[in-house]
């Protein structure tokens, strides 16, 4: 332990700690920009480039970045000195000379830390009319937009790329006036092995790094008097739109969530937890499958587009291990075309669907071509839960005043088991109730496989369904999925099933939804949440959903059937790995 | 391959990374500048991604991304050379070439770079070929120097040529 005074109040922390965290064990508000610290996920970046952390310590001529900077016995530090404030303040000069000055009509407006530190240091005049950097745009995917010219090479997407997810493509490149962090070679976002997950986004202070915005083609086919109109809501977004509105982290808004996407003018409002159930039937069939044969184990989940395009890229020897089984919002596209367009009367090239994603993966997915048989998408629109926000906001729709309202049916018919989707360990969670019923002579009682939940990165557990072990486990965030697949190729590992998500906790902190601004314990809020819905639910097992089994009944046959491998299954294909 | 495997037996474990530098050196004294093969085949032996390669080679001045031309021709703009009119001589080899300085022409055949000091301003401008250089050049010198240094077709009369001077 070292003591030390922090504005002459003494406080002891343990060695190695940094004098920002020091002076935040005392309530002391050190501002900081380059800072980038995720506590549950051991994540933390102190390039200590940005300066605005600076502080003064006596005897120390220079001042010195507090988040870089150990704290040390006897140390004397002055966090709010004049000569401190004046340093940060030229900081942010020099930072605001080069940068743009758009900030009305960029996307980060309201939500940028750039912004917000000019406003709360009280920068009211640009004091250096410096050179201007002109790179080019990067708009050529679907899910990120890359403004280099907005970069100040705080490095925080870097740790994001590289450290937690392993990506291992942005970094910084040339040097001096001209350095601006890019991927390799300089090549866009499309060209690279980028999964889209979309962390960089969350990771970045200013506007270099956002999503692409889809809510303007939205409002446009809303417009459209002859289009019928359908969305569907993922499981994480109702644990986190509150949030937009000033609710609690934590807060279920399921009820005005869709009560607002019918004031928008929707015509259905579906549920992508439908479409989970119906995945849960095909991905356990596979699995009861495989467990039968004993071959081809383990299976991987294919839920997530991120990891997806992770492994295409980066595990194209275990390409065939990972389930065909479409996505839930893929699957709910492809249901909606044909079965749905059938039962309704709507030629499906006239249907708008609409998704609500907490992912901008998804935005990437949608567009997939292998997603538009014939030329037609089975999902038209991604919209992220963040874009979802802001066109509530734009209506003018009082939120947090809105009457509850319930999904329609059938395709918004959904169990306990499809909503905790939104949540790591929450779609293999599901998979075993559907399993462990369909292994048993009769149906299991207790449907809490506690085991595999939590929000720690790797978790493994062994589940005994109908006297049989099933060794699981459960990775969130890539460089954790890497870990786990490493061990499973040097064989090292063994086990009949695997659940991954890109994003660390899963869906509930995937990169479209809103900031958790580096508060991790958002997310333990926003997990529960969903097991709260979950409790709630009569039904709690995919496969007792009555709308799913009516589907089969009506239309698919049974899982794993010929029609429902032509409508929700899926292959993969192998991408260059730089 | 032969280079990554010295350097990455050096620096093992942990502190793999650690070799990169040392390991980039030693492929640019081997190709001449450091391939995208060997640079991702690098990636995987240190573990380090290859963006962080990247960013390292675009740091330094002195790492070359292309494979320079076979004949280097060294245009110096020291202080004497550039008050003799290098830069115009620059140009005119420029014009000549249809490239830019740290470029190779489209057919490998010739790279041109810009130099200071050669330490012969007494001489100035200066031109190097390779390592031989002519004294005092004047744009119309340039089509005589340029037919004592033809075109190499390609590697292995590049070698050849070394062979027999």
């Amino acid at each position: 332990m070292v003591k030390l005074s922090i504005n002459n109040r003494d406080v002891e922390v343990p060695e190695g700690t940094s004098i920002l965290d020091a002076a935040s064990e005392l309530g002391i508000k050190v501002p900081t920009l380059c800072h980038f610290k995720l506590d549950d996920f051991d994540i933390e970046s102190k390039a200590g480039s940005c300066r605005v952390c600076v502080v003064e310590v006596e005897g120390r001529p220079n001042l010195a970045p507090s988040c870089c900077t150990p704290a040390t016995d006897g140390m004397k530090v002055k966090t709010n000195s004049v000569r401190a404030i004046n340093a940060r303040r030229t900081m942010l000069d020099l930072l605001l000379s080069n940068h743009p000055k758009d900030c009305l009509t960029c996307q980060r407006n309201l939500d940028c830390d750039l912004q917000r530190l000019a406003g709360e240091m009280g920068l009211h005049r640009i004091l250096f009319e410096g050179e201007q950097m002109e790179h080019e745009v990067d708009r050529a995917n679907e899910s990120i937009v890359r403004d280099p010219n907005k970069c100040i090479m705080c490095r925080r997407c870097e740790a994001a790329c590289n450290v937690m997810q392993t990506v291992g493509i942005l970094s910084a490149v040339d040097r001096g006036f001209d350095a601006v962090v890019m991927p390799t070679n300089k090549h866009s976002l499309a060209e690279t092995k980028c999964t889209f997950c979309g962390q960089c986004v969350q990771a970045c202070p200013t506007g270099a790094l956002t999503a692409v915005n889809r809510s303007y083609d939205v409002w446009r086919e809303l417009n459209h008097p002859a289009k019928f109109k359908v969305v569907q809501t993922a499981p994480a977004v109702r644990v986190a739109l509150g949030e937009a509105f000033g609710q609690e982290p934590g807060s279920v808004s399921t009820g005005k969530m869709v009560a607002a996407l019918r004031k928008l003018g929707f015509d259905r409002v579906f549920d992508t937890d439908f479409a989970a159930d119906l995945t849960i039937m095909e991905e356990t069939t596979e699995l009861i499958g495989r467990l039968t044969s004993g071959e081809n184990l383990p299976i991987l989940t294919s839920c997530c587009p991120g990891w997806v395009k992770f492994f295409e890229h980066q595990f194209p020897d275990l390409i065939n291990i990972p389930s065909t089984a479409k996505s839930p919002q893929q699957m709910f596209g492809a249901i909606a075309k044909t079965y749905y367009a059938e039962k309704a009367d709507i030629a499906p090239d006239n249907m708008l669907v609409a998704s609500v994603m907490p992912c901008l993966a998804k935005k990437y997915e949608a567009a997939r071509e292998e997603f538009a048989p014939n030329g037609v998408r089975d999902v038209d629109i991604v919209i992220s839960t963040r874009e979802l926000a802001n066109m509530i906001k734009e209506a003018g729709i009082q939120f947090n005043d809105l009457e509850e309202s319930e999904f329609d049916n059938p395709l918004g018919e959904s169990t306990g088991a499809g909503v905790i989707f939104g949540a790591t360990g929450g779609v293999l969670e599901a998979a075993l109730r559907t399993a462990a019923d369909w292994l048993s002579d009769e149906p299991i009682e207790d449907v809490n496989f506690t085991a595999v939940r939590g929000l720690s990165g790797i978790r493994e557990a062994t589940v005994t369904v109908a006297g049989k072990d099933i060794r699981v486990a459960i990775a969130s965030g890539l460089s954790n999925a890497r870990d786990l697949l490493d061990k499973i190729r040097k064989g090292e590992a063994r086990y009949e099933a695997i659940e991954i998500m890109a994003c660390p906790g899963g869906c509930i902190n995937g990169g479209g939804q809103p900031s958790i601004k580096g508060d991790t314990s958002i997310l333990e809020k926003r997990r529960q949440a969903l097991y709260v819905i979950d409790e709630d639910k009569q039904i709690r097992k995919s496969h007792e959903n009555p709308s799913i089994q009516k589907l089969y009944k009506e239309f698919l046959g049974k899982p794993g059937s010929e029609r429902a491998h032509k409508l929700l299954h899926t292959h993969y294909t192998e991408r260059e790995n730089a | 391959m032969k280079v990554i495997d010295t350097v990455a037996g050096r620096h093992s474990g942990s502190r793999a990374d650690s070799g990169l530098l040392e390991a980039l050196h030693g492929l640019q004294a081997e190709h001449g500048y450091v391939p995208r093969q060997e640079a991702m085949a690098l990636s995987r032996r240190l573990s380090v991604p290859l963006a962080r390669i990247f960013e390292v080679l675009t740091f330094y001045s002195y790492f070359r991304l292309e494979e320079p031309g076979r004949i280097t021709l060294s245009v110096c703009d020291g202080t004497s050379c550039h008050l003799q009119e290098g830069p115009v001589l620059l140009n005119a080899l420029q014009e000549l070439l249809g490239i830019k300085p740290g470029e190779a022409t489209a057919d490998g055949a010739y790279q041109l770079n810009v130099v200071r000091c050669l330490g012969c301003c007494s001489c100035s401008p200066v031109l190097m070929v390779d390592d031989k250089v002519y004294s005092h050049v004047e744009p119309t010198d340039l089509p005589r120097i340029m037919k004592k240094h033809p075109p190499i077709v390609n590697k292995e009369s590049n070698d050849d040529a070394h062979s027999t001077a």
